[in-house]
């Protein structure tokens, strides 16, 4: 374990530097070719040097941010060849290519460009099958890793702001690929920018203003198309550019969390380094992960917007749903119920619409962002975290985690009601009466469910390091008794089930000084420490040495195995407040 | 023994035994399979025919003359064209009661006894007749018009691709796949069960043509990018990218940060 | 609550005595116990492990070089419009599927070349990595505030509000131009334009509606645009409905609207059904409906009241209109009253008559505003 130093981050940088014994060879004193060209004129060596040394975790979940990275990168180059074919217009023209059932059909510019690109540019196909996987792989990728990075508290101190960040990404990228895929003006997104005026004219007061702006007049208009151009090309790429880069910059700076084991601490890092092992793995997974969509969008079709037809506002399909990641907002609308609307004095509040369509995205993504400070209150944990818990030690967490994952679940299989009728002979409007009272009777039981399971989990884990390992050889004693022999754990395992922190709740104040007077604090005081109790009640106390040598002491017989196993049960109940022994 | 009793015991005469049998029963079939209805006039027998059929296959729902009851509705006026779908395509007679009754795993009669049962139903009231081939075949046909007329129509219940839709509680708008011409046809004059019902005067014996047209183009174009998913739309593609995308993904992942052998 | 007793004894705990921190000698916690010892690897223990694993690496690096090749050829050799059919993806355009593989396997090799590559010959021993606490010393948040407050103090900010007064004022209002630019031309105002329709006259370039001379116009087949007799429609039948002047004329091509063709479309689709007269219940709404129709057939519009999908779906032996976006259900003999759904407001009745010639004719514009409920709508 060393020490913490009041060292300067970047003295750092010199710890690695040699004393000078020997002259400098003659590769060191002259970089060859363009490396040292550059150097000469802007000394970056030691700065590639510093980031070449630095170190990085080695655990499969650390990869999700990465997947999503790299298909969002796959979507910056796909996206660059698109443009060079799209033609961003809504203006009419009459199909000429070659698919047969659409030709002589009034069409936008847009929709004849993109089956252009679908039907008769080489590889058209192949880009832009490419280019929506990677766009769903994005954030179906982005939305793993924020509950990777939830569920094992990375979103603590110091990194709450890059959480923030991260929900911002989040919520734009499903704005970007809403507005990507409402790009082709198929009849299928057609549709759902039909929708998306509905929800615009739903707002309060400037509803109609609001969607008169959007749409430049009546929907669809002819502006709609190439504004949506440009957000998706160009506004928001380069929002989320500028953030992500950012995202990652306060990784490098703040460098990598990781999980408890045994050599890892708080204060360091324990991985391989970028050169050469970091370059070629991380480097090696952004081709594989390119060359996966390449081989998706060559094996499975997405999007067809040939089948779908050009946008018109009389037609529609069956099963009319956004992309994946749209789904909830759909499915709450579905589940919304009529009722929700108010109509007085001549106006018409419809909360029906505007709870679903515009207030669900800013709540969701405002809690989310929220949490790190709401639990660091709650808490009162103020110290820096750079090792990750196992979400069975933060059994309240991983519920409301599971609980608010599970609320949103239900919300996005509602959007595929009518798909699960048809394919599972059901009732679409059982189905739907079925998510409406899930969508509150669901994430309860989630919660309860899972916090226990993580209560139970812990103490699977305390019995594992009491007991040790079962080893299957049953042993007779000479008295004709029957045991299992437990096979102790070595260090290096136990060190992962007892290193984390045994949390205390805040304490209840009385609220009322020594002289009667109420403490002003007193009530939000307390709120916190009710709230904190709710946190952390219930928890299991890591195993101390003290404990395991008393359990290893008491030998192997079975009137003390029997004891031991009368003794846990007491203390579970012990903890769960139930007093009283055996 | 002959040459050919010598090999008996050849592994391989089991395999061409079975080949022999599949070829005899195949083409005893197709010579023997009945041929297809046409068009024609139904005659006195055909009626008696039907009648009888009609007797002890249908009255039971449809009453004994066909005027209906509780459970089948009155049958004068529907047309041939109705019982050429309906029977033609198995939904009837209806396997069980239900919501719906779907499109049948099997045709309960041969041809010859269908043109029989719609003869009989034709003759208690004018109804729709048996299309002409020249309309159900889509040969000729605009497939651009028709799918003009498909989207506007049809693809609200039956999904742009044909793939199916639901309906309100269970019932459902069966996937128009492989379905052949003249039922569609049919069907649109007729309008089965939920099916509203799309007249000559409202879809043109031309125009219906068209729609066959589009929906043979539809089914030529195949599925060029890949596999289809079932033509429903985003749902089964969000769910490829969750469970094979971010599976296959993590399953790299997983092997890229486990020590090496 | 467990609690926490510091006991200074050296016996030993038993452990349904509650939670102890023990002493005489035992540690209070676990100790980390640094890294586990290192395990060799295949490659590293033996020279024909490394080699092994040389040849595994250059084998994925060949099969990305393959699979370019066959991306380049495939490139050249395959047209846009071949289709092959592959047993289990059906009918593909074999030009897809050829490159997508191409270019996959030339990406993959490289990839699993790089992965393998780090994982059997690159060191595989961890290395550590110190961390420092991510916040400055007090002497650089000290230097940081001297900084600052020298610059303020000598660029005289302090010393000067009326400065600091109109630099706020300025720096705080610089930005509404954008804004106001922004917001005010994005687009027009929506004045009635969500309260009428084609159905009330002709479209006019600045949203509104010239009252018809002659009459109402004829409701015309979509997408045909022919007109619709009375007699045409039978029970059960549906047609959908667009009013005349918006479509172009079929035979010649002339005529219809030059512009905002679609924008109208959105707002005049109507759906027209009969039902035998029978069949409407006897409600207000129901005898309403029957008013406005003619003999059994009604008008209604196709525009959902709930977020504007159109309202194609209906089920002829139930009578209700199913919206296929969010599955609002409307009963048509109740005159598109809400049953189900999100919806709230019933579709807006369209009421029809007959013209001289037995052709459905508009009666009059829709009394109401179609589609979503906007805040203004009454």
């Amino acid at each position: 374990m060393t020490t913490i130093d009041n060292a300067r981050p970047a003295d750092g940088l010199r710890a690695g530097d040699a004393r000078v014994t020997a002259p400098p060879s003659a590769g060191a004193k002259k970089l060859g070719g363009v490396v040292g060209w550059v150097d000469d004129r802007l000394g970056p060596a030691k700065g590639v040097n510093y980031l070449m040394k630095k170190v990085f975790p080695d655990h499969w979940s650390f990869m999700l941010g990465e997947i999503a990275m790299y298909s969002m990168i796959v979507c910056l180059l796909t996206g660059v060849f698109l443009t060079f074919w799209f033609v961003p217009s809504a203006g009419h023209t009459t199909y000429d290519g070659s698919y047969v059932p659409l030709q002589g059909v009034q069409m936008s510019e847009a929709y004849a460009s993109s089956l252009r690109i679908s039907f008769d540019i080489k590889g058209g196909l192949l880009i832009r099958q490419m280019h929506h996987w990677a766009a769903l792989m994005f954030i179906v990728a982005l939305s793993a890793h924020m509950l990777r990075v939830f569920f094992t508290g990375a979103f603590r101190k110091p990194r709450e702001l890059n959480w923030v960040i991260g929900c911002i990404l989040s919520m734009l990228a499903l704005i970007e690929g809403f507005a990507g895929y409402s790009l082709p003006d198929d009849l299928l997104s057609g549709t759902g920018l039909r929708a998306a005026e509905g929800f615009m004219q739903s707002a309060p007061v400037i509803g109609s203003y609001l969607a008169f702006m959007v749409f430049d007049g009546p929907f669809p208009g002819e502006a709609i198309i190439p504004r949506l151009f440009s957000v998706h090309v160009l506004l928001l790429p380069a929002i989320l550019i500028g953030l992500f880069t950012a995202h990652i910059v306060m990784v490098a700076v703040q460098k990598h969390t990781q999980f408890p084991g045994p050599g890892r601490t708080n204060n360091n890092v324990v991985g391989f380094p970028v050169m050469p092992v970091y370059a070629a793995k991380a480097g090696g997974f952004f081709f594989i992960v390119f060359g996966f969509l390449a081989v998706v969008a060559a094996l499975v079709q997405i999007n067809a917007i040939w089948v779908y037809g050009p946008y018109d506002p009389s037609p529609v399909t069956a099963g009319s749903q956004p992309d994946w990641y749209m789904g909830f907002a759909d499915g709450a609308l579905r589940l919304l119920p009529g009722w929700l609307e108010f109509h007085a004095f001549g106006y018409t509040l419809s909360l029906n619409v505007a709870i679903g369509a515009l207030g669900l995205i800013p709540v969701m993504y405002g809690a989310m962002a929220a949490y790190p400070f709401i639990e660091s209150w709650v808490t009162g944990d103020k110290r820096e975290h750079h090792l990750l818990d196992r979400p069975r030690n933060q059994a309240t967490r991983t519920g409301l985690g599971v609980a608010a994952l599970t609320f949103y679940g239900v919300l996005m299989f509602a959007a595929a009601n009518d798909i699960m009728a048809i394919k599972l002979h059901m009732s679409i409007n059982d189905i739907t009466y079925f998510f409406r009272a899930a969508t509150f009777v669901l994430p309860v039981v989630a919660f309860w469910v899972t916090r226990r399971i993580c209560l139970s989990l812990q103490r699977a884990d305390r019995n594992l390091v009491l007991h040790g390992r079962e080893t299957g050889r049953i042993v007779r004693t000479a008295e004709g008794k029957f045991f299992e022999a437990h096979e102790p754990l070595d260090e290096y395992t136990r060190w992962t089930l007892v290193q984390h922190d045994p949390q205390e709740p805040l304490q209840l104040t009385t609220g009322v000084d020594a002289h009667g007077v109420a403490s002003p604090a007193g009530g939000k005081r307390n709120l916190r420490a009710r709230l904190s109790r709710f946190y952390f009640q219930d928890n299991l106390l890591p195993v101390t040495p003290a404990e395991l040598a008393a359990a290893h002491h008491d030998g192997h017989s079975t009137e003390h195995l029997e004891a031991i196993e009368a003794a846990e049960e007491s203390y579970g109940e012990e903890t769960a407040g139930i007093t009283g022994r055996p | 023994m002959n040459a050919l009793a010598a090999r008996r015991r050849h592994p391989a005469a089991i395999l061409f035994l079975l080949l022999l049998g599949l070829l005899i029963t195949g083409s005893a079939y197709a010579a023997f399979a009945p041929k297809a209805a046409t068009a024609a006039e139904a005659t006195a027998d055909q009626i008696t025919l039907g009648k009888q059929l009609f007797a002890s296959n249908c009255a039971s729902c449809h009453g004994k003359n066909a005027l209906g009851t509780e459970q089948g509705p009155n049958l004068a006026g529907v047309g041939a064209a109705s019982v050429d779908f309906q029977v033609g395509t198995g939904r009837m007679p209806m396997a069980e009661p239900g919501v719906q009754a779907p499109r049948g795993k099997a045709v309960t009669f041969d041809d010859e006894k269908i043109a029989a049962l719609a003869a009989y139903i034709a003759s208690l009231a004018p109804g729709p007749a048996i299309p002409d081939a020249k309309y159900t075949s889509g040969e000729g046909g605009d497939p651009g018009k028709g799918g003009m007329i498909f989207r506007t129509n049809c693809s609200m219940c039956h999904n742009s691709a044909g793939a199916g839709g639901a309906l309100t509680r269970g019932k459902y708008a069966p996937s128009l796949m492989g379905v052949d011409g003249k039922y569609i046809y049919e069907a649109m004059e007729t309008g089965p069960q939920s099916m509203p019902v799309f007249n000559d005067n409202n879809i043109s014996p031309e125009s219906k043509n068209d729609v066959i047209a589009y929906l043979k183009a539809m089914n030529e174009t195949g599925n060029p990018g890949g596999m289809a998913l079932g033509s429903l739309g985003p749902v089964p593609e969000g769910l490829f990218a969750w469970v094979f995308g971010l599976g296959i993904l993590v399953g790299a992942a997983y092997w890229l940060g486990q020590k090496g052998a | 609550m467990s609690s926490h007793q510091s006991e200074h004894e050296t016996t030993v705990v038993r452990l349904d005595d509650g939670h102890h921190i023990g002493d005489g000698g035992i540690p209070e916690q676990f100790v980390n116990p640094g890294l586990p010892p290192h395990v060799e690897r295949l490659s590293d223990l033996s020279d024909m492990g490394a080699k092994r694993a040389e040849r595994q690496v250059a084998g994925l690096f060949g099969l990305s070089i393959l699979g370019t090749l066959l991306f380049l050829v495939a490139y050249f050799a395959v047209g846009t419009h071949d289709r092959s059919f592959v047993p289990g993806l059906g009918k593909i355009a074999t030009s897809n599927l050829l490159l997508g593989i191409g270019l996959g396997l030339g990406l993959l090799g490289i990839g699993l070349g790089a992965v393998h590559w780090a994982k059997t010959l690159m060191p595989d021993a961890e290395v550590v990595e110190e961390r420092h606490p991510m916040r400055s010393s007090d002497e650089t948040r000290q230097g940081f505030v001297d900084v600052m407050r020298g610059g303020g103090e000598s660029s005289q900010l302090f010393r000067r509000p009326l400065i600091k007064a109109t630099l706020g004022g300025a720096l705080g209002l610089f930005s509404l131009p954008l804004l106001v630019q922004l917001v005010g031309s994005l687009g027009p105002l929506p004045r009635k334009q969500l309260s009428q329709t084609m159905w009330n006259g002709t479209p006019a370039h600045d949203g509104t509606y010239e009252p018809y001379a002659n009459g109402f116009p004829r409701l015309m087949r979509d997408p045909e645009n022919l007109p619709i007799k009375a007699s045409d429609v039978t029970i059960g039948s549906v047609y959908h409905v667009l009013p005349e002047g918006l479509l172009p004329d079929p035979e010649t091509g002339e005529g219809g609207l030059e512009h905002g063709v679609l924008e109208e479309k959105g707002k005049a689709a109507v759906l027209l059904m009969r039902l035998d007269p029978s069949q409407f219940q006897d409600t207000d709404g129901g005898r309403k409906a029957q008013a406005w129709g003619h003999e059994g057939i009604v008008a209604y519009s196709k525009i959902c009241t709930h977020v504007g999908c159109p309202v194609g779906l209906y089920e002829q032996t139930t009578h209700h209109l199913l919206c296929p976006c969010h599955q609002s259900t409307f009963d048509v003999t109740d005159d598109c009253k809400v049953i189900f759904g999100p919806a709230k407001r019933p579709l807006p009745q369209l009421k029809i008559t007959v013209d001289g010639e037995g052709y459905l004719v508009a009666a009059q514009p829709f009394h109401e505003a179609v589609g979503p409920s906007f805040w203004e709508r009454g």
